[in-house]
């Protein structure tokens, strides 16, 4: 790769273009020596690994041990499995509803840091929103377990007030939560970060022309703010369809999600060729959520 | 316009709202590991640091302790180093490829944790690599080489276009160069790279727990606590291992802050001393 290298910056050249052959020869051996580490190791540990776990989708299974054939069986009975279609269209579901709650409420919040706090609060928010990557997801999805629980704090507050005791553990809602847990902060950020950087005569001038609070709201910020909003939501729809713990923990493995089926696969019946189909399957609706989302963030239609 | 004063009142009060939701979990789990009842129960039992003494001399605790700092040391260093060439090579050179040269340093993190951990596995098994610590070091590098080189590439990005120029036509070679130009330039760069993977590395925990066999790291471990059963201990190890990330951030901002003068040496050219 690195045999190719020219130097992006003409006007600084390196010691070895100055003409003698030795010391081109070790400018290239230089050039090898920076951009190889990284090339080989994630060809070797990385691209093989994710080609591997396609290969390891055609291998069958005999006597529990994984051997290498190549069939088709495992996709036949992954796909025509009724408990794996319910469950793909649910662990979708789960996804884009995780990403539409976490835009919605997390609007109004990267809306009140970007335009309704000064600067030193702006900076204090954010660096309050990253702490909690930092801190052990197991442990705040424990947390939560705690302050959901039919006899946990939330219902003895609420009991207070005379509300209550409701049911929030192992349902949709825990659920949701834990996901909220995982990517309201990464929302908020990115929202906040395209919110911060429209161009604020946009809105004068629309204040100006008599457009009201709200309308500017939705009519100048909102579309152009469309390609960070596009990327929270995307981000969201990634990490929640992906995760494992909150369905698992909060949700008590009932209903599963694709994750979970792939976990079993491996930990619980060394059906390690099916687990690889329900991951193949997960990777390809990634790539194609996030190629649909950019597609539509950068596209030219709508854009005012 | 006293309604607009009203609406950024409220809009200010959601921002704390949302800030509550965000730091409950956080705050409850070292509340309740002073906690002295066993099943976490409302209101709580009464002051105790019983938990605090179990996980301590917890031998199980004591070695995934172990492990996930021999992990996160390792594999922090290996891909800072990595990443760090990575970095310079994207500064430095166009070549034919690049774009896919770039894309594999920083797909990694696109995919979630649980399909790499599963891929890493199925795979490390095959070539005899997996079951021990090496095998998460080789996942987590795999894993972190993108976060250190987007910081070394951004400290890059700040360097005088000429710095490294004036170096050459002082007669440095390239190896001399980066060691006495690049690297004191992107110090501080270098050790936010590690603090971050490090950082990284220990809260992982679905590759570790792909890979790992019998060598359990921290993460790892409560994991296994919170499909066996309610304990206390979980609160514990969240709230010890809460400070030490906080500590080891707030290191490295100080680190930075300190070296933040280094920047206009540098600017100085004093730098290749």
């Amino acid at each position: 790769m690195a045999q190719h290298a020219q130097y992006s910056d003409k006007e600084s050249v390196p010691p070895a273009s100055r003409g003698k052959a030795s010391r081109q020869e070790a400018s290239r051996v230089f050039a090898l020596a920076m951009a190889l580490p990284m090339a080989v190791w994630q060809c070797v540990f990385f691209v093989a690994a994710l080609a591997f776990l396609a290969v390891m989708a055609f291998w069958s299974v005999q006597n529990f041990r994984v051997v290498p054939d190549f069939t088709f069986a495992n996709w036949v009975k992954m796909f025509s499995a009724g408990y794996f279609q319910q469950t793909y269209l649910r662990t979708f579901g789960y996804g884009a509803m995780a990403a539409a709650i976490s835009s919605v409420l997390a609007f109004p919040c990267a809306y009140g840091i970007a335009f309704k706090l000064p600067r030193q609060a702006q900076r204090l928010v954010v660096a309050c929103l990253i702490i909690p990557y930092f801190t052990s997801y197991l442990v705040r999805t424990f947390a939560w377990k705690i302050l959901l629980t039919d006899n946990g704090v939330i219902n003895a507050v609420l009991g207070w007030v005379g509300l209550g005791p409701f049911s929030m553990m192992s349902n949709l809602f825990a659920v949701m939560i834990g996901y909220l847990t995982l990517i309201f902060p990464i929302v908020i950020l990115l929202q906040y970060f395209s919110l911060a950087n429209i161009d604020r005569r946009l809105i004068e001038a629309a204040h100006n022309l008599r457009c009201g609070a709200f309308s500017t709201v939705f009519r100048v910020v909102i579309p152009s703010a469309k390609i960070g909003l596009i990327l929270a939501a995307t981000f969201a729809f990634i990490l929640s369809f992906g995760d494992f713990v909150s369905p698992s923990f909060l949700g008590n493995n009932k209903p599963p999600t694709l994750s979970i089926l792939m976990v079993d696969a491996v930990k619980s019946g060394s059906q390690w060729p099916r687990a690889a189909v329900v991951a193949l399957s997960m990777i390809a609706t990634l790539v194609a959520v996030a190629f649909l989302a950019m597609s539509t963030a950068y596209s030219r239609e709508g854009r005012r | 316009m006293r309604a607009a004063g009203l609406v950024t009142w409220i809009l200010r009060a959601y921002v704390c709202l949302a800030l509550l939701f965000v730091f409950a979990p956080i705050i409850t789990s070292f509340i309740y590991s002073f906690d002295a009842s066993r099943y976490a129960a409302f209101p709580w039992g009464g002051f105790s640091t019983q938990w605090y003494g179990e996980a301590l001399a917890d031998p199980a605790v004591a070695s995934s302790f172990r492990n996930t700092v021999i992990v996160a040391l390792l594999s922090a260093s290996l891909a800072t180093a990595i990443g760090f060439a990575a970095a310079y090579t994207d500064y430095r050179y166009k070549f034919f490829g690049k774009n896919a040269y770039l894309a594999l340093a920083l797909l990694p993190p696109t995919i979630p944790a649980i399909i790499l951990g599963l891929a890493m596995l199925v795979f490390l098994s095959r070539v005899s690599l997996s079951g021990g610590l090496h095998s998460i070091i080789i996942s987590h590098v795999v894993y972190a080489i993108p976060f250190a080189m987007a910081l070394v590439r951004l400290r890059l990005s700040q360097m005088p276009a000429d710095l490294e120029a004036v170096a050459w036509n002082l007669g440095a070679g390239q190896w001399l160069t980066l060691r006495s130009v690049i690297l004191p330039f992107t110090l501080p760069a270098i050790l936010a790279a590690l603090f971050l993977t490090m950082a990284v590395s220990f809260d992982e925990y679905a590759i570790a727990w792909f890979v790992s066999g019998f060598s359990e790291t921290l993460p790892v471990h409560i994991l296994i606590l919170l499909q066996r059963e309610v304990s206390p201990k979980v609160n514990v190890i969240g709230s010890v291992a809460f400070i030490i990330s906080m500590t080891l951030i707030v290191v490295a901002q100080i680190i930075l802050f300190a070296r933040a003068p280094a920047k206009t040496r540098g600017r100085s050219f004093k730098t290749g001393s």
